[in-house]
């Protein structure tokens, strides 16, 4: 039987320390697109809440907890992290498995929020993007998904091709926050 | 000279740098300018015309004459001031624009010629003969009159950019700015407060005057603690503001200290972009020179520049001091300097009626008319109504008065109003939205002016953003009238320097209005004036007063130019930041790339993404003959390529099927589950937008595969179409390209290697489609081909990319074939005459194709009623055709033009263009595809190709663009 090797975005790349910043990757982790088909809102968020204990979430939040989470992905469209979508959710929404389609990284440590300041124009002052807090922006010249899981640790996605360029523009930016 | 004692200067902290070869000393705190003063050195420059010596003007980032280079080698910095650059232990620092050296310059014969080097004089000489402008007269001018240069190759320094964000920014910590900061923050603002220099306190650095009782750079310094304390407060030093944008966006520039320039890894510079909810502009005033005969001279430097020096620097500006001014800061560097025991010879006031306690020669209703010497001031010419007096002095401090720094509040397009009690320009109200002026920048000259209108503004500020104010006691500080007369030129025969920078003059002026140069805007222009790196800081005001004189049109009337960014110089480096090398571009590789790279493939972009050209093996010199063989080997055996860049979007729902027959051209309604079909997407306009195949993967779920080069374009095509024209269906779309690897894999073997790596028969039909699974692994098998020949694709999670690439190309070369590049790729699909975006370029229709019949007749589409629009169809459209050349072997070149036999090669007889072209390895002939006009219908006829870059002509027979296997057997069987 062919047996084939799983390979992760950032294979080789991660992790990395510079100063106080620690840039590790993320997962594997199962990633799956909810996108309730017209008027399925509020059934979809039902289903979710029983069958995964997790809330909706509205507009740039995050909800849930590590191991089960929903990021808001874009328009009427959040990320189901963590667990194999339950089958009741199909019959609400568009579901599409997303676990390789992303380079997931953790940036953790005091200055973190200095690191992404050099690549992402988003507010990021601790009182206006919370915890929970998530966001759809540029990461330099990517698009990207950053999401503030606690006082100093973000995660951020990227399409999965960009992984090397994800680290290489984060290495950049982590080793100017740390000579300041 | 120093003084023994005061200054802001860390006298503990003695540092060495060098300027011009030689060694020299200061102390920590020092700029290059009050270092090299301190060591008698004040010939720091050379004009950019003439060549003059010069020294330092101001102590500020306006210097107009203190330019140099800093450093050596590739990172050298050009034109850096030496009034803003921190000396520290290693500086290097060298003059400019002077040969062969700074004390003796022989380019200072340029000065001698001054009476043919006026105003315009290159737009008048020069003229003959034309062709020297450009390969003499420009490059020798420009070698004449200069500034510094940059080194000419890469430096290895970095600059970085990074965002802030925050609820109030405040430009200028001088008394203003500290007291904007204070009430906003104190109220709980989140403040940044930014400032150009090293320290908080702006003018309170330079000025001996106190603040609540102690003196005001103590003051500062204890503000700035309390604001450094709070969580909400963000003191950014080093950090020049440097342009205004939308939606409140401050451009700035933060240059690093130098002890941490010297760090690994650091930045030099930072450019940031801040968005603040509201600003409080307090960018202080600018002093303003008078123009007089020789006020360039070295040791002529603007009264508060004086001060600073004195005070701030400790530095002995002169061993006799003239003081001149029409307004009290010429009396406030007299007293300062006396005060420090400097012997000042003259306080010359351009008032009438002026009064002075100090003791010293006070000369009321006079004016300095002219200063003497060379590389350095030896004495000035009083005149006095009816006489005048020559008095020795090595040092003249002038003041024309004070200019609010404006620049900001027009950078969307305000124009400053006019204040004549001021004699100055003070910035327009509600210039930028959610910007407040403060202080000397809103015209309020003294510092307990200065230090309430800060309060002020940054408790207006708190009260916009709707926080409470908290008040307090407004500290006590010098208040007074600011008292002026206007003064600009002082008129007499000579040249007056109004632009030291470029070297323009009062007769320059003069003569620009007299040669009816009359618009403020065009004065520039022909002069130069405002055109230098200090953008006119020190001239603006002056030139246009002086050309309202020649003009007789009034100051208001005359008018500014205008003020755009930078208010200082930006290096490109710094705007750049980031996007050096690696930086440039993100880089978008495919689970293969690594592979692909083991085996030698030099890669090609296609948009971000990096895809595999060939793949060399041993013995083969060219990039031809690895194509070459690799074509053969799907034509004969099988081959493996990543298709893994074109665009794959998931489209799901009930109506997902009635979208799709929407946006195709054909109909989707009809495609049955496990099939694939192509398909044909229009623009609105009737234009061919994309192709690609559709697959059916559910009831309700479609795969869309789209070009590579327009996966982007075509989902948001898509969005756009549901959420605008279709609301009313109910589907959702997502990409899902990166989720899935996907390999070709095609060739007369491909079945044979699929069944023995899927263990099992594939069992499946030309375009049709299923899920397959290598253990665990789900997979999907398409059956499709894009090479002609029996044509696989197999997809697996991403993850799974590579390991299945390597194992899909081991067993092909087991079976005699082998991965390829997209140089094969090119050629197999031009033999098949399949299109790709060389064809769909954007302004061909589905007609000009040959697809017109795949617009279906029952049903509409996106495009459809515009392709049928007259012109857009029938004899006179250029049409998809096939070429070959009539002499075998010969070139066809992509981009060439195509016109009949006989027909003269001129854009008038045009008849089409060649858009693809290969060496065919099945045809064992060069082959092309390109659009002719009338083209299906000339099968067979000889036309010229034409390619007028290279000079290359080739008779081309024009045939049916599928040139390979035109039944299609080795495809569908």
């Amino acid at each position: 039987m062919i047996d084939l090797v799983a390979k992760s975005p950032c294979a080789d790349l991660l992790p990395l320390d510079i100063g106080t910043v620690t840039l590790t990757e993320v997962g594997p982790e199962r990633m799956t697109s909810l996108a309730p088909y017209r008027g399925r809102e509020a059934a979809l968020a039902t289903v979710l809440k029983q069958a995964h204990g997790v809330t909706w979430p509205a507009p740039n939040r995050a909800t849930g907890r590590d191991g089960a989470r929903a990021l808001w992905f874009g328009q009427r469209m959040a990320l189901l992290v963590g667990p194999a979508p339950d089958a009741r959710l199909a019959a609400e929404a568009a579901l599409s498995d997303q676990s390789d389609a992303w380079a997931v990284v953790t940036l953790t440590g005091p200055g973190a929020r200095d690191v992404l300041a050099r690549l992402t124009p988003l507010d990021l002052r601790p009182d206006r993007f919370k915890r929970g807090h998530t966001a759809r922006s540029d990461l330099r010249h990517m698009m990207a998904s950053i999401t503030r899981l606690g006082a100093d640790r973000y995660r951020i996605m990227v399409f999965r091709g960009f992984a090397e360029t994800l680290v290489h523009d984060l290495r950049a930016a982590m080793e100017r926050v740390a000579a300041r | 000279m120093r003084f023994a004692q005061g200054g802001l200067i860390d006298r503990e902290a003695p540092v060495e740098f060098s300027f011009d070869g030689r060694s020299y000393r200061g102390f920590a705190g020092d700029t290059l300018a009050s270092a090299l003063l301190a060591n008698d050195i004040r010939l720091m420059g050379r004009s950019f015309k003439y060549h003059r010596p010069r020294g330092p003007l101001t102590a500020g980032s306006e210097e107009p004459n203190a330019l140099v280079t800093l450093g050596e080698g590739p990172g050298q910095e050009p034109n850096a001031r030496a009034t803003t650059c921190e000396v520290h232990d290693g500086l290097v620092a060298r003059s400019q624009n002077r040969w062969p050296g700074l004390g003796f310059d022989l380019l200072g014969v340029n000065d001698w010629a001054a009476p043919f080097l006026g105003a315009g004089f290159y737009y008048k000489t020069f003229m003959w003969p034309k062709s020297f402008w450009e390969r003499l007269y420009e490059p020798l001018i420009r070698r004449a009159a200069g500034l510094g240069s940059l080194s000419g190759v890469a430096s290895a320094e970095t600059c970085d950019k990074a965002f802030a964000h925050c609820d109030l920014l405040v430009i200028g910590a001088g008394p203003a700015g500290l007291m904007a900061a204070l009430a906003a923050a104190r109220a709980g603002a989140d403040v940044i407060l930014a400032d150009e220099d090293t320290r908080p306190g702006g003018a309170l650095l330079r000025e001996s005057g106190e603040v609540a009782g102690q003196p005001g750079a103590h003051w500062a310094v204890q503000v700035s603690e309390e604001l450094a304390g709070m969580d909400n407060v963000r003191i950014m030093c080093r950090t020049s503001v440097t342009g205004v944008y939308d939606h409140g966006t401050y451009a700035a520039l933060e240059r690093a200290a130098p002890a941490t320039v010297r760090r690994e890894g650091a930045a030099t510079e930072t450019f940031w972009r801040i968005v603040a909810r509201r600003t409080v502009l307090a960018a202080g005033a600018l002093e303003r020179p008078v123009a007089f005969r020789d006020n360039d001279r070295p040791g002529v430097m603007l009264a508060g520049a004086v001060r600073a020096y004195a005070n701030r620097w400790a530095v002995r500006p002169g061993r006799a001091v003239a003081v001149f001014g029409n307004n009290d800061s010429a009396h406030r560097t007299a007293r300062d300097l006396m005060a420090r025991g400097v012997h000042v010879c003259a306080l010359v006031d351009a008032r009438h009626g002026a009064r002075t306690d100090l003791d010293l020669p006070f000369f009321p209703g006079a004016v300095v008319s002219r200063a003497h010497g060379g590389r350095r001031l030896e004495a000035v010419d009083i005149r006095m109504p009816g006489r005048s007096l020559r008095l020795r002095a090595d040092c003249l401090a002038i003041s024309g008065g004070w200019n609010p720094s404006v620049h900001l509040t027009c950078h969307l397009g305000a124009r400053p109003v006019w204040d004549a009690d001021l004699v100055a320009f003070l910035p327009g109200a509600g210039a930028v939205p959610g910007l407040d002026v403060a202080g000397a920048a809103s015209g309020v000259f003294s510092t307990a002016g200065c230090l309430e209108s800060g309060w002020h503004a940054g408790m207006a500020a708190a009260r916009a953003l709707d926080l409470k104010p908290v008040e307090a006691a407004i500290p006590k500080a010098e208040d007074g009238h600011y008292d002026i007369v206007p003064l600009w030129a002082v008129p007499g025969k000579g040249r007056a320097w109004v632009d030291f920078q470029n070297d323009v003059t009062v007769k320059d002026v003069s003569q620009a209005a007299q040669e009816n140069f009359r618009s403020v805007e065009h004065m520039k222009r022909y002069t130069t004036q405002g055109m230098a790196p200090d953008q006119g800081k020190n001239s603006n005001v002056v030139a246009l007063a002086v050309l309202a004189d020649a003009t007789r049109d009034g100051i208001p009337e005359t008018g500014t130019t205008t003020f755009r960014p930078p208010f200082t110089p930006v290096s490109i480096a710094a705007m750049g930041a980031g996007a050096q090398g690696m930086g440039f571009a993100p880089r978008r590789l495919t689970t293969s790339h690594r592979v692909s790279l083991r085996r030698g493939a030099p890669m090609l972009e296609v948009g971000l993404w990096y895809r595999p050209s060939h793949y060399p093996r041993v013995g083969e010199a060219t990039w031809r003959e690895s194509c070459d063989r690799e074509a053969r080997m799907v034509r004969e055996s099988v081959g493996i390529t990543d298709v893994s860049t074109l665009g794959k979007i998931d489209i799901q729902g009930p109506d997902a099927a009635r979208f799709l027959d929407f946006v195709y051209t054909n109909r989707f309604t009809t495609l049955a589950e496990g099939r694939v079909r192509y398909g044909l997407m229009l623009r609105e306009d009737g234009h061919v937008m994309d192709d690609g195949t559709t697959a059916r993967l559910g009831p309700e779920h479609y795969l869309m595969t789209t070009t590579t080069a327009a996966a982007g374009q075509v989902l948001r095509h898509l969005e756009f179409v549901h959420q605008c024209l279709c609301p009313h269906m109910d589907l959702r779309l997502i990409s899902v390209t990166e989720q899935w690897a996907q390999f070709a894999v095609a060739g007369p073997r491909a079945s044979a290697l699929l069944e023995e790596v899927l263990q099992g028969p594939l069992d499946l039909p030309f375009m049709g489609c299923r899920a397959v699974s290598m253990g665990p692994v789900g997979a999907r098998l398409f059956r499709i081909s894009f090479s002609g020949e029996q044509g696989y694709e197999i997809a697996v999670p991403s993850r799974y990319g590579e390991g299945l690439f390597s194992r899909l190309v081991d067993r092909a070369e087991a079976l005699g074939g082998g991965a390829y590049g997209m140089e094969a790729l090119n050629v197999l699909r031009i033999e098949k005459g399949f299109i790709t975006h060389a064809e769909i370029h954007g302004r061909v229709t589905a007609f000009d194709i040959g697809m017109a019949g795949m617009i279906s007749k029952d049903k509409d589409c996106i495009g459809k009623a515009a392709a049928a629009r007259p012109g857009l169809l029938g004899a006179e459209r250029e049409q998809l055709v096939g070429l070959r050349p009539v002499k075998s072997g010969a070139a066809i070149l992509a981009g060439a033009h195509l016109f009949e036999e006989q027909a003269e090669a001129i854009s008038r007889h045009d008849q089409g263009y060649v858009t693809s072209t290969c060496h065919s390895p099945a045809l064992g002939d060069t082959l092309a595809l390109g659009f002719l006009r009338n083209g299906r219908a000339r099968h067979g006829e000889v036309v010229r190709m034409v390619e007028h870059l290279q000079g290359v002509e080739t008779l081309c027979r024009v045939s049916d663009p599928l040139a390979f296997d035109p039944a299609g057997g080795r495809m569908r069987d």
